[in-house]
């Protein structure tokens, strides 16, 4: 009996892992995960979801005090990777619910002080960076990289549009009520 | 004068910095071998050399009281602005005008952060907010900064700002972030400086013709502004406090 409860157990494990690999962009923390341009963390979505804050915290400190301007993981990094894009394909600004960093802080009642004093939108709207990018002389692999961040990026604004437009009406219709 | 003296013999500091050092030492030591702490900045690729120091000497001779394009200049590249309110707008330099009430003489100047060697702001500072790099900058550390504006009463030349208002999004520029609450004062355009380039008010006044904000390192001695310390006679702002800034005048 114990033993079937355990094979029983293991087998349950194991489909939940699956599941769970399987749904890395719409995970279990009930929020809906904006996509990023750009190339992925090596070290998995996991494990920035977790030690984000200490890697900012970190290397902030390298940045301001020590003047380390090669720093990998910069709060305007994330932005420029990390930036959702509005309506008219504008970056939305921290103000904006579906804001990246409020999608999940909000979600967990967390408030962010970053964007007191750091800007939320990045300097270069990724189309630009895309075009300017094209001009250059790449490998065949940075160019199938920017297909796809361009293609992630298309994506991204319909989704969003579509996101936006259903919450508008929603908005609307409460009004009306 | 006691000029490039970052790294010179200075009293207390020194021994502190001594001290500090031979403690270093010990915990070198101590520690298991193959062990290193890279906490103490080890694998950081600091800009901030301390072999070098940064600073200006602006020749008072060159700049003409009906020109602030040094001001603006930095108000556009750090997002400062004047808003119609003297008491409360941040501030990151000014032009100065004097009369000498004895002979009639005008000059203009403009007065920044001196980026002291020996920084009254960053003394007081309880937080350890205030600091100096390595190369000579004072800056804020913003997520330290709790805004008790000791810094501002200690600094002589009433360098710094309180940020008094809400800073809107599309006014913050991503490489100086200012926010309501905080101290602020010039940076030396630090983010310009690490990337090799001149702080934007030494070029703005470049381009005007008058050339009278020259930006270099003190501390070598092949650089223009060492080469014009050296020759000829310059002045520190309220040099009896003995603070050894930074930013030195002629013609003053």
């Amino acid at each position: 009996m114990l033993r079937l409860f355990v094979s029983v157990l293991a087998i349950v494990g194991l489909v939940a892992g699956a599941v769970h690999a399987a749904s890395d962009d719409v995970p279990s923390y009930g929020v809906k995960i904006p996509k990023a341009v750009g190339d992925p963390h090596p070290e998995g979505n996991e494990f920035m979801r977790i030690n984000h804050m200490n890697l900012l915290k970190h290397d902030r400190t390298d940045t301001l005090r020590l003047g380390d301007r090669t720093i990998e993981f910069s709060l305007k990094g994330c932005v420029a990777c990390h930036a959702v894009n509005g309506v008219k394909g504008e970056p939305l600004g921290y103000e904006d619910p579906q804001y990246f960093c409020r999608v999940c802080h909000d979600y967990v009642a967390i408030k962010i002080d970053c964007f007191t004093c750091h800007k939320s939108t990045p300097d270069e709207d990724i189309l630009n960076r895309l075009l300017k990018a094209q001009n250059a002389q790449l490998s065949p692999a940075d160019e199938a990289r920017q297909d796809a961040e361009l293609a992630a990026y298309i994506k991204g604004v319909t989704e969003n549009t579509g996101d936006q437009v259903v919450q508008r009406q929603d908005e609307t219709n409460e009004v009306a009520q | 004068m006691k000029l490039p003296a970052l790294g010179a013999e200075n009293g207390a500091e020194m021994n502190r910095r001594k001290f500090m050092k031979n403690a270093a030492a010990v915990a070198t030591v101590a520690l298991a071998p193959g062990i290193t702490l890279t906490a103490f900045g080890g694998a950081a690729d600091a800009q901030a050399s301390p072999d070098s120091r940064w600073g200006l000497l602006i020749d008072v001779s060159k700049c003409s009281s009906d020109c602030d394009a040094c001001v603006t200049a930095c108000s556009k590249e750090n997002g400062w602005k004047d808003k119609g309110n003297p008491l409360t707008d941040a501030q990151w330099i000014r032009k100065v005008d004097l009369v000498d009430n004895e002979t009639g003489r005008e000059i203009s100047a403009p007065v920044m952060c001196q980026h002291c060697d020996d920084a009254p702001c960053v003394d007081v500072c309880p937080t350890t907010a205030s600091f100096k790099r390595a190369d000579g900058i004072v800056l804020v550390d913003k997520h330290a900064c709790i805004g008790c504006r000791y810094c501002m009463m200690a600094c002589p030349y009433k360098a710094r700002s309180f940020i008094h208002e809400e800073v809107a999004d599309e006014d913050r520029k991503s490489w100086a972030p200012r926010g309501r609450g905080t101290v602020e004062s010039c940076t030396l355009c630090v983010h310009r400086v690490d990337k090799g380039e001149t702080p934007a008010c030494a070029v703005a006044c470049g381009e005007t013709g008058n050339g009278a904000i020259l930006f270099g390192d003190l501390m070598d001695p092949e650089s223009e502004i060492a080469k014009r310390l050296a020759e000829y006679p310059s002045v520190a702002l309220r040099d009896d406090l003995g603070l050894n800034p930074g930013v030195r005048y002629q013609n003053l």
